[in-house]
């Protein structure tokens, strides 16, 4: 093949460093895979011209509608290996652990049917397995499906859910978020492998505030694990800490930087108002050794986190204060707001609206109402400052409807006699 | 042709990771202790039941071959009895129970893999990126080469802890903009309206293309007997979002694209909880193949968060107790009336107190 003859001027600049090269490796693979050599060589012309050249559009495997990155190259005469040259998405293992052997299948698959590279991860957690045709993809995913793994999702579906490493090697873990994301996965297939809301839905799960799986700016509904009961303090290990660092450093920071100032340094003993620990996690992650989160763990579900289109980044807020997550009954509990809030945004969203853009076109309230949560001061970080209320206590009477009851408000009439039914004799 | 089986959805859902995970992790699942840092790049975790989990953390380029991920997979099969795992941000996690394979094992992947070990604590974290031009369909700029560029400038960084915190730094090609929050952020601007093509359009869904705008830029037209749009270019504030609809509405423009660096943003909830990035510098060339102005900006803000930040203090809250005024300060850049917010929010960025730093 005739990969040493690829000209790559700009790419070779690249292969130079410290730091591994996916030049360098993608140039071996080409040796091997020539369209991972013509991969190249679009992408140098991408570097000379400072231009893409891929075109996307929607294919599926018959039966699910997601999936697949479909691309076609706008230089596909000239590099034919990659007219097309398809992604496929796949459902990552929770946690991102794998055995040797699991990976090997995955090399396996990619190099029979595709270009034999991939990458681990993207973005949505779903491992990506690149350079497949429209045919040898239909094959691949078959192949996948054969041996248990599962297509990832796109579009405007539940999307494929990425979670922190959580118990399995973590002692802040609040909540087994490695089983949940399988819970959530397999119980939601159907919504992930066949889109059907307004827009795409992503959870992200962390286990504890410092939110490894970045969920609360990436994701519609981060789970971020927390605690209702008291900080477990080992005083004995508090004493050792205070000294080996001295009480200095420790007020510097540790109990000063508590943002709610909860947090106190009694001689070598720590005091922690509880009452007003907002689980922030910082004291914990710095006196590791003498703090822990409490025993009565669950989590925090939060709602309407999303990057920047179309209005601009948003960070998700506080839905449900404290979920529990540790039995059958408490995730059919944690379900059930999912899927309410599914059916009123499904119902009620617009074309291409992220649940946090619907909520702030229908307001936080009216979306409580629809999906039958109750308000919660930790919703908020400040009520109203403005008094344009419409209080559905003090409501005008509607033309069809039953009139207030409210004194101190002003009657509006109807406009016509004989459209107004609501008091007629 | 051969008979192929029907395909058909199987919907096996997601792999069980129970197969998957590390003996020690399995035996000691929700029963961790604690852990700690030994070295930049090398943790351990220790469980009640008293055994230690020693995880080594190798930085790679999140593109793998599959002979590569063979060799990846060689070395697990060789120290980690056949177990390994990824991070969020694209590192390898190799984990052994004997601390004396902690040596060999780094050994192994810098001869193997030649992949840094790092990326832990208070160093440069491995960048957060996406696809660019290497397959996104939509991208201005691509995403491995700045970041290879970036990661071989701040190498020392990544394999050293000598940060007051850590940083995390992403990238985007659009103003999609994966990423998350991050200290640091490489992003892609536009600065123009798209440019309409008249005929392929007819391939998109007007009604979802005017619907999509979220400045209400786009209206229906009729041009040479065809249906189409027209955009009010006074409202279009080059955000793209119709490019991701429909492809003849050309947001790109190789000549005059830039790149923009923003700061201070945060996903953890720890101290003052979440946090927006925001504008620092714009203006930089799309400068490939390594994007040297890019680099130049990204070490500014470092030099000054290094010199200027407390223990504990990220990017955004070292910012936030000095002010943006020192910040613009002690990194040179200039600040502009670009900087100052004119989208949906903007009057909850306005500085609403007689707080001046003079």
């Amino acid at each position: 093949m005739p990969d040493n003859e690829l000209k790559l001027p700009l790419l070779d600049q690249l292969e130079e460093g410290p730091w591994p090269s996916f030049v360098k490796d993608l140039k071996e693979q080409a040796a091997r895979r020539p369209q991972v050599g013509q991969l190249l060589e679009q992408l140098e012309q991408s570097y000379e011209n400072r231009w893409d050249y891929w075109r996307g559009t929607a294919i599926n495997v018959p039966g699910y509608g997601g999936g697949i990155i479909a691309r076609y190259s706008d230089l596909g005469e000239k590099f034919p290996q990659v007219a097309q040259f398809h992604t496929i998405r796949v459902i990552e293992s929770p946690g991102f652990v794998y055995s040797a052997d699991a990976l090997r299948q995955l090399c396996d698959i990619s190099e029979e049917y595709g270009a034999g590279i991939m990458q681990l991860h993207g973005m949505t957690g779903d491992i990506l397995l690149l350079g497949y045709d429209n045919e040898k993809m239909m094959d691949a995913c078959e192949a996948l499906m054969d041996n248990g793994w599962d297509l990832g999702g796109s579009g405007n579906g539940m999307r494929t859910i990425p979670c922190c490493i959580g118990p399995a090697r973590c002692e802040m873990a609040c909540y087994d978020t490695l089983m949940l994301t399988k819970y959530l996965t397999d119980k939601y297939i159907g919504y992930l492998h066949r889109p059907e809301f307004p827009y795409k839905f992503k959870f992200k799960l962390s286990g504890c505030g410092n939110d490894c799986a970045n969920s609360v700016s990436r994701s519609d509904m981060p789970v971020i694990g927390t605690w209702r009961d008291d900080i477990q303090v080992d005083q004995e290990a508090v004493t050792r800490f205070v000294k080996e660092m001295g009480q200095e450093w420790v007020i510097g920071n540790v109990t000063s930087r508590c943002p709610t100032r909860c947090i106190h340094l009694n001689g070598d003993q720590i005091e922690i108002d509880n009452r007003n620990c907002v689980r922030c996690m910082h004291c914990i992650n710095v006196m590791h050794l003498a703090l822990a989160p409490g025993k009565d763990r669950g989590a925090t579900l939060l709602i309407g986190g999303k990057r920047t289109v179309r209005s601009g980044d948003m960070v998700a807020s506080v839905l449900v204060p404290f979920q529990k997550l540790d039995s059958d009954g408490a995730y059919r509990a944690f379900s059930g707001i999912v899927e309410r809030i599914w059916d009123f945004w499904g119902e009620h969203g617009n074309e291409h609206e992220r649940v946090g853009e619907f909520i702030d076109r229908v307001g936080l309230g009216t979306f409580l109402d629809g999906v039958g949560l109750e308000p919660d001061p930790q919703m908020v970080a400040n009520p109203r400052s403005n008094p344009f209320i419409k209080f559905e206590e003090y409501a005008a009477p509607r033309l069809d409807g039953e009139p207030h009851k409210a004194a101190n408000v002003l009657n509006r009439e109807p406009d016509r006699e004989e459209d107004y039914e609501g008091e007629q004799p | 042709m051969n008979a192929k089986k029907p395909l058909a959805p199987r919907d096996n859902g997601a792999p069980d990771y129970k197969n998957y995970l590390h003996p020690a992790m399995e035996r000691n699942y929700g029963r961790w202790k604690y852990h700690r840092g030994i070295r930049p790049g090398v943790f351990v975790h220790v469980s009640d039941s008293g055994e230690s989990l020693y995880t080594v953390r190798a930085g790679s380029p999140r593109m793998l071959s599959a002979p590569l991920l063979r060799r990846v997979c060689d070395i697990a099969d060789k120290f980690c009895q056949g177990r390994l795992r990824f991070t969020s941000r694209n590192n390898i996690e190799f984990q052994v129970e004997k601390e004396e394979d902690i040596q060999p094992l780094i050994d192994e992947i810098g001869r193997v893999l030649r992949f840094p070990v790092g990326g832990t604590g208070r160093s440069f974290h491995n960048i957060i990126h996406t696809q660019g031009w290497l397959h996104c369909n939509l991208p201005g700029t691509d995403a491995a080469g700045v970041v290879k560029s970036l990661m071989d400038l701040f190498y020392e960084e990544f394999t050293h802890e000598n940060f007051p915190q850590r940083v995390k730094v992403s990238t985007s090609c659009c103003t999609i903009n994966c990423g998350g929050q991050t200290d640091i952020a490489v992003n892609l601007q536009h600065h123009h309206p798209p440019a309409i093509d008249h005929v392929t359009i007819n391939r998109c869904e007007l009604p979802k293309v005017i619907s999509i705008c979220p400045v209400l830029a786009i209206r229906p037209d009729r041009t040479g007997g065809r249906d189409t749009v027209e955009v009010v270019e006074e409202k279009c504030m080059y955000c793209g979002a119709c490019h991701a609809q429909c492809p003849a509405l050309e947001i790109r423009d190789g000549d005059t694209d830039t790149l923009s660096i923003w700061v201070g943003g945060k996903s953890a909830s720890t101290r003052g909880g979440p946090s927006f990035m925001r504008l620092a510098t714009w203006g930089l060339p799309n400068n490939p193949p390594r994007w040297p102005e890019v680099g130049d900006a990204v070490r500014r803000i470092l030099k000054a968060y290094q010199a200027g930040a407390n223990e504990y203090e990220r990017v955004g809250e070292w910012i936030g107790r000095i002010g943006w005024k020192n910040f613009f300060a002690e990194t040179g850049f200039e600040f502009t009336k670009y900087h100052i917010d004119s989208y949906r929010w903007a009057r909850t960025t306005f500085n609403t107190s007689a707080h001046v730093r003079l």
